[in-house]
């Protein structure tokens, strides 16, 4: 049904918003959204990786939500490619107008850098990068559930799991961590710039992606499924959930600090609209949502073992850093704050893809890694 | 604190200990404390420890620390000594921010530490009575306490039934107390 609203509001979006600033708010809305969702959806193949990675043990009773949710990334990298494409080389809305640096000489001066066939390059070997990792992390998962392994085929299995996060761990901190958010996000404002940028929108999905990941596990727990998840398995994520709002927090404020600090106009230029323009209220609506509540709410031991709490801190943690998008895209493309119907439309309509394609997904393979060696340590979990 | 006489019973083994400690509780006796080389997890759930209160605790002194910051910082630079930094306002929220977060983290750390230190009763130069010297090496060491209603034989027999392999009869001040393990005179008990 989400899916269905979703196809709708696109299709209202394209009558309607034709007036002058229709087609940008029209193709910002839909890079907001798609870039979005693509990095929640990569967040959950983040997890599998860092959790293989530190040997973590917890995370099986429930480690094939994560990697069904991972499964919506190649879906979602081609609907941002298709994007993209449209932006980059239709040059839609007027969304990237580095896409003429005649003139400008900073643009000049970065075109190097920011050029259609540079970018789309990058796009192209990342998206790729992401999918065909994914897929693979995936497919070595599904695999085990055939196997009966010995003492030296669960090494060997363990080991090959390693090799492979940590190549997808490298790949993430090269694009995600640093290249991707700048090319897709930070050049709609292409005379500014911020290193801390990349991190800065890293935690802020990776906190969303975490927060999907805990209202799938809580959506299957109320249905009955994954009977081995219990309140310790809640609790982690549910630390995870708190500890990384507050890291998304101190990243968001050391970019603003320093800017703030410096008082430099080339850098001030970007929360000029966002502190004292139209966008104020999201502005410190979005500390609120993503600071203020988290840290509140989920503080308590007995509120993150509660699994209606963690469900309503899931949805509010997921709308707040898309709010978060928001205004990152917003102020720089359409420039008036609006009410974001369209957007929130077309939001709805990504969310109603992922549980669509993460529900196909898990119903594909058995929900619990039954042959994989770390089983024991998740379900004898103790926080 | 008081001197009080413990019947004090040790087990080589976790698997034996968590049995013999809801046998305890079950018949009534009053577990002083159990010693472990190593923490145990669930043994406080077994014990019938309460949840502790210590977070609350760090929560209050976090939330001093952000007030004492916060109050300070303002009174002195809008009141207090108004200075003119780089052009920017008397009252800069951003600026104060980190001073602010460290001032809470000071306070919530050094605050949960001396609570901390202060229900276990450990300090520095502070004694407490050792029951057992292998207790922190490799013994779990339960230590019941006798009272005048409670029948010490009884107690050992019921020790030695559920497991445990060295049990004796000690009479030993229950707190902390400072002076030296080697003489009787405390300086404060």
């Amino acid at each position: 049904m989400l899916l269905g609203i979703g196809l709708l509001t696109l299709l209202i979006g394209i009558f309607a918003l034709n007036g002058e600033h229709g087609p940008t708010r029209f193709w910002a809305g839909l890079l907001q959204n798609s870039t979005f969702f693509l990095m929640v959806a990569l967040a959950s193949t983040f997890f599998i990786c860092v959790t293989t990675l530190a040997h973590g043990g917890w995370q099986m009773a429930f480690r094939r939500v994560p990697e069904a949710i991972s499964m919506t990334v190649p879906v979602l990298s081609v609907i941002v490619l298709v994007v993209l494409g449209f932006l980059i080389f239709g040059n839609k809305g007027h969304i990237y107008h580095w896409l003429h640096p005649e003139g400008d000489r900073i643009l000049e001066f970065k075109s190097p850098f920011l050029n259609a066939g540079f970018v789309s390059t990058m796009t192209v070997i990342t998206l790729a990068l992401w999918s065909v990792l994914t897929i693979k992390l995936r497919r070595m998962s599904l695999a085990e559930d055939t196997m009966l392994l010995d003492q030296e085929g669960r090494k060997a299995l363990i080991w090959k799991g390693t090799v492979w996060c940590g190549l997808f761990a490298v790949v993430y901190a090269l694009s995600m961590g640093s290249t991707t958010p700048w090319i897709w996000l930070m050049s709609i404002d292409a005379h500014w710039f911020s290193t801390m940028y990349s991190w800065y929108t890293f935690a802020s999905t990776w906190v969303s992606g975490l927060s999907l990941i805990a209202l799938f596990v809580v959506y299957l727990k109320s249905k009955g499924y994954l009977e081995m998840v219990n309140e310790e398995h809640l609790h982690d994520l549910g630390k995870f959930m708190f500890a990384f709002s507050v890291f998304w927090t101190y990243l968001w404020f050391s970019q603003y600090m320093l800017i703030w600090y410096a008082n430099m106009p080339e850098e001030t230029v970007y929360f000029q609209p966002r502190v004292w323009g139209e966008f104020r209220p999201v502005f410190f609506l979005n500390l609120v949502i993503n600071f203020v509540a988290p840290l509140l709410i989920l503080m308590k031991r007995s509120s993150k073992r509660n699994y209606t709490l963690v469900a309503f801190m899931g949805g509010l943690i997921i709308f707040g850093h898309w709010l978060d998008f928001f205004q990152m895209v917003m102020p720089a493309t359409v420039k008036h704050l609006h009410f974001p119907w369209f957007e929130l439309g077309i939001g709805l309509g990504f969310v109603g893809l992922i549980i669509y394609l993460t529900a196909q997904q898990l119903a594909k393979a058995p929900l619990t890694p039954k042959n994989h060696p770390y089983l024991k340590e998740s379900i004898v979990h103790h926080t | 604190m008081a001197v009080k006489k413990f019947v004090v019973g040790s087990f080589d083994d976790e698997a034996v200990l968590f049995p013999a400690v809801k046998k305890v509780r079950q018949a009534g006796y009053k577990i002083h404390d159990v010693y472990t080389p190593f923490p145990v997890h669930g043994l406080d759930h077994a014990m019938g420890l309460r949840e502790t209160s210590l977070h609350t605790a760090g929560f209050i002194y976090a939330i001093t620390g952000t007030t004492t910051a916060l109050s300070f910082m303002s009174w002195v630079f809008t009141t207090d000594w108004p200075m003119n930094i780089g052009g920017k306002p008397h009252f800069p929220l951003p600026a104060f921010i980190p001073i602010t977060f460290e001032l809470t983290v000071l306070f919530s750390a050094v605050g949960m530490v001396m609570t901390f230190m202060y229900l276990c009763q450990m300090a520095p130069f502070v004694k407490k009575h050792i029951f057992h010297p292998r207790q922190t090496d490799d013994l779990f060491v339960m230590a019941i306490e006798v009272s005048e209603k409670t029948n010490a034989e009884e107690v050992k027999g019921f020790l030695s039934s559920v497991g445990a392999k060295e049990i004796n009869e000690q009479t030993a001040e229950a707190g902390w107390w400072l002076g030296r393990f080697d003489r009787e005179d405390k300086v404060f008990a």
